[in-house]
């Protein structure tokens, strides 16, 4: 334990703790900006400057370790001089042009700026001598370079979470600044969408792409039919937009709201989720069989899934050799898309021109798969406009609805109905759940050996997790399974995608089945949540995924009616001729930068 | 030499039979060898003035298997290019210091991190190298040096970003603690030295710590090696004891108009005419790397601070606001108020900035800008403001 003191208040704190943490357990809040939770310490931005009584400079509290006894002031005259210096000379490299942008009233700097009543402008503005770009490029992410503080979290988030590298830090002094490889647009790098930068980013310099004005014209032109559909993890994550904690459940509210909105069907991308299972796991079926029975050495496995568009974008850069090997299923949005404009379109009798197909996402590289030539099975682009959970509060804002003294209401139909299956594909591990509940039941007739149908080991936050489920007494078309243990592995993190795909290439890591989400935790940790985002307010959300799992009456993909519905009305069976046409895909490789 | 003040030593560049100094050191306790160092009182000579006696000793105290001696010859700072002359006269006795250094802290393996412009003298010091190597071998010393070239930042003199860039990475200075001797090249612990501490080490081991401590004062023991530039009529590499006064300085090196002297390059301060009499030249008064630069009344000091500043503004990693926006805005802000745009009184406002840079920046690059914009603005203003 190491004795210090803070504001001349005494404590003890265990080794290694840093001043900032310190300071946390005596009640001060020290300011930070290039702090996060979820990354290593950078130490940059120097917001968190404090004083050691007979130190020289002062020290970052982010980045210092405490030891015995110093004695540290959070708010001396140095340290208040200082600070309000970083503030304002981050300031005055920053456009601020707060009324007009995206994330005013949300930005970290700003809410500094305005805590120091740092008005008065004493420096010069260096923002008008330098030639800052705007990125509006990529279909997932804007970078406003004249908004950027260079606190790196993005740089972090990009290289310790996700892996990938696309945004890095380039050239010195006063030409430094955070960049892609050779300068490229953020359309043409690396960069899987993912938006897990946008969630760290303090300031406004990476935001979606808002897609507010062209959903709002749908709605409002009375010509077009326009349905959305809505992912199991914005139900958990909406309400933090709205002034809620973090975890409250608001199913219910939510589709009031959208109905409140002026969309003519609210639908859910549960029900696609669902098919999603019925496919997916169909096609994890029939590759083992063509493994164990006919015994061909071409088959890809282990298969993984496909749902995730940032894992699909990652796999294509980084492991396109592993391409077969992906799902040939598509995302459950790419799913309802498809059958928005054609199963819905015949069973309402409404000419799909006519309609316009939105989905509300905790994710922006939804917005990316979106506009995939890959995604236009229909006839028509599946999927028309896709927000994030952060727009979808905007526009419930924005239309004066107050969320919170809604009442619940339900889901239209068709293609409205879900499972608890469908729900837990917000989290990791879910679609590996949902999958084993439906499969095992397929193949045995019998419910999954575990209590109350939750497969606690492919749940939790490890990066890699892996699992396996004993597979015996099947029935007699599947007899071949007899015996097999079903082993699969979950990631979540493209770092730890990474990972896991380099354990199967070493053939460390021997399975079946692979998921992998791109972001941390899964879907409800996606780059379209709320933003603050860290690993307490992810557990919170998990929990309300798997609590919405627990309040649904059907758990199990296979049983959702409208599923059973869809396979004898339009589709026939599960990877018949029909859902290879509108719901199954392929992947092509990409350049590794 | 006539004046007997400023005195010429002949020490670094004296030749000397490294394997004679090797053969003492290898009969030698490792710790007699950092004790040795300690009692000579020898300060790095790069300019920081950390004893080096103390951060042997610190590196040897660690526990880990893997150390590293570090030879920092990235000589970035202004006006100094006397590490250049060093390595290009005596590299043997710079690889005898690495491996004396090596001997007392327990490391096998060292890295000459050499200033990307100084490429030329690779073919000779890899010649030399191979000689060491296999005096090494004779003394079954299991001692490796490599080199390896910067590519012209400024900020990979500073000792984390030097490490930064020997491991591949992009040259950004660390958060400290921890200390390299704890923790530096390859996250292990690491003690680095400058070219011409290195050479001192040999020479104290040679003829003794008593012998370098008849030299210099109290704080400032022992010679140094200045590069001396500017309005002299005497440029060039002289090594001259410390604790001299600036005005005995400007006495033999000045061309009689000095008006004032940089002393430490960029980073360091700048002395004028009215205080040469009381300004020591050592860690006691001005600290310096080397670098001395002579001004003469033709000169404009607005225009040696606009240099300074442009180079700072150009050579900050960018990495933390003090020194990133702090360096553009004293630039700025000199030249708003020099075309009057900002009234003189803004100065003071530059001034307030700089003390912050000093206390809130990450490195010392950040926390040294302040030295020569507070030392010259203090001394010459009314040349900044008309």
């Amino acid at each position: 334990m190491i004795k210090l003191s803070i504001n001349g208040m005494l404590l003890q704190v265990d080794e290694g703790t840093t001043i900032l943490e310190a300071a946390k357990k005596l009640n001060f809040r020290i300011p930070t900006l290039c702090q996060h939770d979820d990354l290593c310490v950078a130490g940059n931005c120097r917001v968190c400057v404090v004083e050691q009584l007979g130190g020289k400079s002062l020290l970052a509290a982010c980045a210092t370790p405490v030891s015995e006894g110093m004695q540290i002031l959070t708010n001396s005259l140095k340290v208040r001089s200082a600070r309000k210096h970083v503030i304002e000379l981050l300031l005055s490299e920053h456009n601020a042009d707060c009324t007009k942008c995206y994330k005013n009233g949300k930005c970290e700097l700003q809410a500094l700026s305005n805590e120091f009543a740092v008005g008065d402008h004493l420096l010069l503005d260096l923002c008008n001598i330098k030639d800052y770009t705007i990125d509006r490029f990529s279909p997932s992410i804007q970078k406003d370079d004249s908004k950027c503080i260079r606190c790196q979290r993005c740089v972090r988030t990009c290289e310790q979470l996700q892996g990938v590298n696309a945004l890095c830090v380039a050239f010195k002094g006063d030409h430094q600044r955070i960049t892609t490889f050779e300068d490229l647009s953020m359309a043409e790098v690396i960069c899987t969408n993912c938006g897990q930068c946008i969630n760290r980013c303090p300031t406004g310099a990476l935001v979606e792409r808002t897609y507010l004005d062209e959903v709002w014209d749908a709605i409002l032109d009375p010509s077009k039919h326009v349905v959305v559909q809505t992912a199991p993890a914005v139900r958990v994550g909406l309400g933090e937009e709205l002034g809620l904690k973090p975890g409250e459940r608001v199913t219910g509210r939510m589709v009031s709201a959208l109905k409140r909105l002026g969309f003519d069907s609210v639908l859910d991308t549960d029900f696609s989720a669902d098919l999603t299972i019925m496919e997916e796991g169909t096609e994890l079926l029939t590759r083992l069989k063509q493994a164990l029975v006919d015994k061909d050495p071409n088959v890809a496995l282990p298969m993984t899934t496909s749902c995730s568009p940032g894992w699909i974008k990652f796999i294509e850069h980084t492991f396109p050799e592993y391409l077969p090997n992906v799902s040939t299923c598509k995302s459950p949005q790419q799913m309802f898309g498809a059958l928005a404009k054609t199963y819905y379109a015949q069973v309402r009798n409404i000419n799909p021109k006519d309609m316009v197909s939105v989905s509300i996402m905790p994710c922006t590289a939804k917005k990316f798969e979106a506009n995939r030539p890959e995604m236009r099975s229909s006839g028509y682009k599946d999927v028309d406009y896709v927000l994030t959970t952060r727009e979808l509060a905007r526009m419930i804002k924005q239309a004066g609805v107050d969320f919170n003294k809604l009442n619940e209401d339900k889901f239209d139909s068709i293609m409205g109905a879900s499972t608890g299956a469908g729900v837990i594909f917000g989290a990791t591990g879910g679609v590996m759940e949902a999958a084993l509940r439906t499969a095992y039941e397929l193949v045995t007739g019998r419910e999954v050996p575990f209590e109350g149908l939750n497969i606690l080991p492919v749940r939790g936050m490890g990066g890699v997790r892996q699992a396996s489920v004993l597979i015996e007494n099947c029935k007699e078309e599947w007899s071949f399974l007899n015996g097999v243990e079903l082993k699969c592995a979950v990631a979540h993190g493209l770092v730890n995608a990474r990972k896991l795909m380099e354990g199967v290439k070493s053939g460390e890591i021997n399975v079946h089945f692979i998921e992998v989400m791109a972001c941390p935790g899964g879907c409800l940790g996606g780059g379209g949540q709320p933003i603050p985002t860290n690993e307490k307010i992810r557990k919170k959300r998990t929990e309300a995924i798997y609590a919405e799992d627990m309040s649904m009456e059907i758990r199990k993909s296979h049983e959702n009616p409208e599923v059973i519905g869809i396979y004898k009305e339009f589709l026939g069976e599960p990877l018949g001729h029909k859902s290879h046409e509108l719901l199954h895909t392929h992947y092509r490789g990409r350049a590794r930068y | 030499m006539n004046n007997k003040l400023v005195k010429r030593v002949d020490l670094i560049f004296e030749k000397v039979e490294c394997r004679d100094v090797m053969e003492e050191i290898m009969k030698m306790d490792p710790d007699a060898i950092c004790q040795k160092v300690l009692e000579s009182d020898l300060k790095g000579r790069g300019g920081a003035g950390f004893p080096t006696g103390l951060k042997w000793r610190y590196t040897a105290q660690e526990k880990e298997p893997v150390k590293y001696i570090v030879c920092n010859a990235d000589e970035g700072e202004p006006g100094t290019f006397k590490d250049r002359e060093i390595l290009d006269q005596v590299p043997e006795k710079v690889f005898c210091g690495m491996a004396i250094a090596g001997r007392a802290v327990g490391a096998k393996n060292g890295y000459v991190y050499l200033r990307g412009e100084y490429k030329f003298l690779i073919p000779k010091l890899n010649a030399q190298l191979g000689t060491f190597h296999k005096m090494m071998d004779e003394f079954n010393h299991n001692f490796r040096i490599q080199i390896r070239l910067g590519s012209g930042a400024y900020i990979c003199g500073e000792e984390s970003a030097l490490f930064e860039s020997i491991e591949g990475k992009r040259g950004e200075p660390r958060n400290k603690p921890p200390y390299p001797t704890a923790s530096g090249l390859f996250g292990k612990p690491t003690t680095i030295n400058n070219v011409e501490t290195l050479v001192h080490t040999v020479m104290i081991m040679l003829y003794g710590a008593s012998h370098f401590k008849e030299l210099g004062t109290k704080d400032s023991r022992g010679s140094k090696v200045f590069s001396i530039s500017g309005d002299t009529p005497k440029a060039g590499i002289y090594e001259l004891e410390l604790g001299m006064a600036v005005d005995e300085f400007v006495q033999e090196f000045g061309d009689g108009d000095t008006k004032a002297v940089q002393v430490g390059g960029a980073s360091g301060f700048c002395v004028p005419r009215k205080k040469f009499e009381e300004t020591i030249i050592g860690f006691e008064g001005v600290p310096t790397g080397g670098s001395m630069k002579l001004f003469n009344s033709s000169r404009s000091m607005y225009n040696v601070l606009h240099n300074y500043l442009d180079f700072f503004t150009e050579e900050s990693c960018g990495q933390c606001t003090p020194c990133r926006v702090g360096c553009q805005q004293l630039l700025k802000g000199v030249e708003a108020v020099k075309s009057g745009d900002k009234n003189a009184k803004y100065l003071d406002e530059l001034v307030k900035l700089s003390k912050t840079m000093k206390r809130a920046s990450k490195c010392g690059l950040g926390q040294s800008v302040g030295n020569a914009f507070g030392s010259i603005v203090e001394n010459f203003k009314e040349e900044i403001i008309y």
